[in-house]
């Protein structure tokens, strides 16, 4: 069956609406789908649940048989210690019941939330400024490790110790920042 | 109440002003998702937090204003009446969700409805700016400085390597969704939008028509935003997205002049028939109306009428929706009363236009 949004690709995911007793039936690759649960979230669309529409997301893994078995396993115990939402709630719902879910699920997150990126599965854009704290520190110093490698590499040695010292610098002014702030 | 001061109340800045590239792009707003860490979500919440968050929230408000914003005025929904929502929905300030399925939804409104943040929505908090014409970076500072203000005081649920927290995985990360309401009668009418919505899809972007059902876009109107929203910076989505948008704009501005090339009389004479059609029609359904709409504002944009202001097509697109016409009307009005109400207010608009080139 070919998928009823693009007429391309073929339909991997199916999806049956009953509203005001009226049966619908919807037949989509996985990108629309994608694209269609994007936009019910944004419109609120009577039709298709979005629920529905991102449990069928979340469930189907085939790239990754091996997590789904192990998510499948934890599915029985995990559970969110903050809101108890377990794992399997989340899945059916798609919605996490609090910030804590986040930790909870975590290592079964992590491929669902590669899936929804394009792959991504860390935050590189804004950070708070208040809490984020030595956050933007600990970025800063990523940074600079990163380029006293590279510099090694290119045996530029006088700017590397720089930099060296410079990673210290902050590493200290990271500490000292814990041990003032706890 | 005269349809002047009607209109004058019922539209906000981004209906109404020029903005570069107005021609073509009709709006651009930037969508911040943000959660307080110490309540659930509203997926989970109970009364009481939601009371706790809209009370936190006003407390920061109440407090210290936002600079280069002025007053902020909270709309608690649970006390306005359900048509006034709809017309608060009609015009994109709160989502129809917010409207409908909220618990203690409310929203906070800038006088000229350019900021509004959305609280108790899917998150705790949804700040939103819409602005006038291709503005994507100019609103996204201003939802920085919004964001900025409120962390001030707010603490966000974010972790270090999943971004901010949000109720939905899809918004994980920056919260930040980037969207433009584009015209695109040229690109409708040469037939290409086939041709490029697949293209805009690969690059990540999301393309739908904002009035109409399905794949259907009224009035040729198009909204295009992010999908993704993790793993690029704030400013790289809106780089990507406002980058995409450059090229469809010029290939827009291809399409017309193609157009008044090959098929000049024709695009003329379809022009002045949607402005007749407009102009006199006493019963006129939505979709009859945003195509005329949309005709009348490719004529007005490539010159073949003088004299009716742009903004016609962003304004009666949002004041001829149900709500709308409702909230005019005084009342509830069944579908058909509707059409005619619809053709009524839009053949007086355009006389306003009329007298206002006599006038002045
Ligand atoms: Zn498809
Ligand atoms: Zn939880």
């Amino acid at each position: 069956m070919i998928c009823q949004e693009c007429n391309q690709r073929p339909a991997t995911l199916h999806f049956t609406n009953f509203s005001n007793g009226e049966k619908t039936e919807m037949h989509l690759c996985e990108r629309c789908a994608q694209e269609k649960g994007e936009m019910f979230m944004m419109n609120n669309g009577p039709g298709f649940a979005i629920n529905s529409l991102l449990a069928g997301l979340l469930n189907m893994e085939p790239a990754f048989p091996e997590q789904k078995k192990e998510a499948y396993q934890a599915e029985q115990v995990l559970q969110c210690p903050q809101c108890s939402m377990t794992f399997p709630q989340f899945v059916k719902v798609g919605r996490f019941g609090c910030a804590t879910c986040y930790d909870a699920f975590r290592e079964q997150l992590t491929p669902i939330i590669r899936r929804l990126h394009s792959g991504n599965f860390i935050h590189n854009g804004k950070i708070p400024k208040r809490i984020g704290g030595d956050l933007h520190l600990r970025k800063t110093i990523d940074d600079l490790k990163l380029s006293l490698k590279n510099l090694i590499l290119q045996e530029e040695f006088e700017k590397a110790a720089e930099t060296r010292d410079q990673i210290r610098e902050l590493e200290r002014k990271l500490t000292a920042g814990q041990e003032g702030g706890e | 109440m005269s349809l002047e001061k009607f209109i004058s109340q019922a539209v906000s800045s981004w209906m109404s002003d020029d903005g570069p590239d107005s021609d073509i792009v009709l709006s651009s707003r930037i969508r911040f998702a943000r959660n307080l860490d110490e309540y659930n979500f509203p997926t989970l919440f109970t009364n009481g937090e939601a009371e706790a968050v809209i009370g936190t929230i006003m407390e920061r408000v109440s407090n210290t204003p936002i600079q280069n914003v002025g007053q902020l005025e909270m709309i608690k929904m649970d006390d306005i009446p359900p048509l006034q929502k709809r017309v608060l929905v009609e015009k994109h300030i709160i989502s129809p969700n917010l409207a409908e399925n909220s618990i203690h939804g409310a929203c906070l409104l800038s006088e000229n409805e350019e900021i509004s943040i959305m609280i108790n929505e899917e998150d705790h908090i949804r700040i939103q700016c819409l602005f006038p014409g291709f503005q994507l970076s100019e609103a996204l500072k201003a939802a920085n400085e919004i964001d900025d203000w409120l962390e001030e005081h707010v603490n966000y649920a974010f972790d270090e390597k999943f971004g901010y927290l949000t109720s939905c995985p899809t918004n994980v990360g920056t919260g930040l969704r980037a969207s433009v309401m584009m015209h695109l009668p040229g690109l409708v009418l040469t037939q290409q939008m086939n041709r490029i919505v697949p293209a805009i899809n690969q690059l990540g972007l999301v393309v739908r028509g904002i009035y109409g059902e399905g794949s259907e876009a009224l009035g040729n109107i198009f909204q295009i935003s992010n999908q993704i929203t993790l793993g690029k910076s704030e400013e790289d989505i809106v780089e990507d997205l406002k980058s995409v948008v450059s090229q469809i704009i010029s290939q827009e501005r291809s399409a017309r002049e193609a157009l008044a090339k090959t098929s000049n009389i024709q695009l003329e004479d379809r022009v002045f028939r949607s402005y007749g059609t407009l102009a006199n029609s006493r019963i006129i359904e939505t979709k009859e109306a945003a195509r005329c709409l949309s005709d009348l504002r490719l004529g007005i944009d490539m010159g073949y009428i003088k004299n009716i202001s742009k903004s016609i097509l962003n304004e009666l697109m949002i004041l001829t929706q149900p709500g709308f016409l409702q909230q005019y009307a005084g009342g509830p009005l069944r579908p058909d009363e509707r059409d005619i109400r619809r053709a009524a207010l839009i053949r007086e608009r355009l006389k306003m236009e009329s007298k206002e080139e006599s006038g002045g």
